[in-house]
């Protein structure tokens, strides 16, 4: 056991926690942050993207202990920091995903619109090749994709939009 | 849920301390760097060592350098980072592209090119759950005394499933490894021996510290291969990386080809550079080199049932790949990849 100390969607978190446990396991089961899955758990599915100093990184498969130091935002803290950063209501890309219908099961949401956040902070107007090479790690068994990607298109589509205007 | 056996975790921030703690329990300490291969690997109990020491904060092990003329990449540089960094395009386009074809963004961003070097070899039969292996009654790489591959065979053909080792023989490339005695340089070549069981002649308590590619004197295109069913989740089923050699009229001067996901060391295909030595790219005499240098590849490749697809599809695949790769080679275009 070793009392790690986290830097978690912009809080400083202490939290005591095993060499073995995944960044996952700590963040479901000691911080109660349950909105990343838990899937295939061996690096499979992209259900338990989190980001990791702003790029997305699969939480099963990394240690907490060898996440300190870091900054990590998981799909809890899309919303506070964008309100923080002076945005209204949820993030831009959470708001797509809900209009475009992006989601069935919605097993996989979490990881992929922080997968599609890290995206657009990274690039203005990705083109739709560079959307689905974005998305390649994470995995859909439900929706085709379709409206996902939509739903990406139009957080895009509105940013570009509003910059135009 | 997939639950990590116990382990304790240390954190050297030097290449000294990390050979000194890897040296102190041969066996029960492994080396973590992305730690995307040993971590499922881990969680499937096909190694349980009681320690991991993480590269993470060696700061020495980061890094794409030029020296003397050599391309040098440090053994903890993420993937990404060797994908898209420009002077890797330009000096080993086959190795951007091989490294831009590993798994998924997430994975490509955590793991490394010294892990990728130091992958541990697949099978179907063995990158399982304990319970799944048990039910099977193990095999021979992990906890049991048979093959499924090859009925009543002794020898494990686990494949080499590595996609820059291909790429980074093509350039021959040389490595760094470091341990309490010292360092010393090995032809990646001289790495492999053909055993799945471990197909590596350095053990795994010496360090890999850094990657060199040698300046090469003549002007050479790569592409890189690869055969697989999904984009982002599977290994590759075949993969070749193509390396050929032109002078200013771009005549051929040679030309190598590397396999890799067949057997248990990655392959260089013998002879390979015979039918299109001597040639100019783009003429027919080219042409028909190309198609030569397929059908050896083709002879010579031999895929197995270790790693998950039909091993007489991928055998069939085998010409395909490697006549798309000549040519995406000799066009300055790649990676060849379906998905
Ligand atoms: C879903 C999935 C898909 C994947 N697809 C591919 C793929 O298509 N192609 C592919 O090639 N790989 C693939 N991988 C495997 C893996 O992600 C990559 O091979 C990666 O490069 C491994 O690097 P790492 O830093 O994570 O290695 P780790 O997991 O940290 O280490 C791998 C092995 O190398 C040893 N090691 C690591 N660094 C060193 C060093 N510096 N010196 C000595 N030994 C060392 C470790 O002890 C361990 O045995 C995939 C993995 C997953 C989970
Ligand atoms: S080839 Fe596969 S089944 Fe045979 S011993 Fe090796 S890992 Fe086990
Ligand atoms: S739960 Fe991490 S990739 Fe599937
Ligand atoms: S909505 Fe069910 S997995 Fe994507």
């Amino acid at each position: 056991m070793r009392v790690l100390e986290l830097k978690i969607n912009g809080d400083r978190v202490e939290v005591a926690a095993p060499d073995h446990w995944t960044l996952l396991e700590v963040l479901r089961y000691r911080l109660g942050l349950t909105g990343s899955k838990q899937g295939c758990d061996k690096g499979d599915c992209g259900a338990c993207t989190v980001l990791v100093d702003g790029k997305p990184e699969l939480s099963c498969l990394k240690l907490a202990a060898l996440s300190e130091g870091a900054e990590i935002t998981t799909i809890e803290g899309l919303l506070p920091l964008h309100l923080q950063a002076g945005g209204t209501g949820p993030d831009p890309v959470q708001d797509a995903f809900d209009r475009c219908g992006a989601l069935q099961c919605g097993f996989c949401q979490p990881g992929m619109m922080l997968s599609a956040r890290a995206l657009l902070n990274e690039c203005h107007s990705p083109s739709q090749a560079e959307i689905k090479k974005a998305l390649s790690g994470n995995l859909c068994r439900c929706t085709g994709y379709t409206q996902i990607i939509e739903a990406v298109e139009l957080a895009i589509a509105e940013r570009v939009g509003a910059k135009n205007s | 849920m997939l639950r990590l056996p116990k382990f304790e975790v240390e954190k050297p921030t030097t290449v000294d301390e990390t050979v000194a703690l890897l040296s102190e329990k041969t066996g029960d300490v492994m080396i973590i760097a992305g730690g995307t291969d040993l971590m499922p690997n881990m969680k499937h109990e096909l190694f349980t060592p009681k320690k991991l020491v993480s590269l993470a904060g060696v700061s020495a092990l980061f890094g794409i350098r030029e020296e003397a003329g050599a391309l040098v990449i440090g053994a903890m540089t993420p993937l990404d980072q060797v994908a898209n960094h420009p002077l890797v395009a330009e000096r080993a386009p086959a190795l951007a592209q091989a490294a831009g074809l590993v798994a998924g963004p997430q994975l490509r961003r955590m793991g490394t090119l010294g892990g990728n070097v130091m992958l541990d070899t697949r099978c179907q039969w063995y990158n399982q759950t304990y319970f799944w292996r048990k039910s099977l009654g193990f095999c021979l790489k992990k906890d049991g005394s048979a093959c499924h591959v090859i009925e009543g065979g002794s020898k494990c053909v686990a494949a080499a499933s590595n996609d820059t080792a291909p790429a980074l023989m093509s350039l021959d490339a040389k490595l760094t490894f470091a341990n309490a005695d010292g360092q010393r340089e090995l032809l990646l070549d001289d790495l492999w021996k053909s055993d799945g069981i471990f197909n590596k002649k350095v053990p795994p308590s010496d360090l890999l510290t850094e990657i060199r590619l040698p300046q090469r004197e003549v002007k050479h295109l790569g592409a890189y291969g690869k055969l697989r069913d999904r984009g982002s989740i599977d290994f590759p089923l075949f993969g070749v990386a193509v390396r050929i050699d032109i002078d200013a009229n771009d005549v051929v001067v040679d030309a190598e080809a590397v396999s890799v996901a067949l057997q248990a060391r990655p392959t260089r295909i013998r002879k390979f550079g015979e039918s299109l030595v001597g040639t100019t790219l783009g003429s027919p005499e080219f042409e028909k080199g190309v198609q030569a240098a397929a059908s050896l590849g083709h002879k010579q490749c031999r895929p197995m049932p270790n790693v998950p697809g039909d091993h007489e599809y991928r055998h069939a695949m085998v010409p395909v790949y490697l006549k798309r790769t000549i040519l995406a080679a000799a066009a300055g275009a790649g990676p060849v990849h379906a998905v």
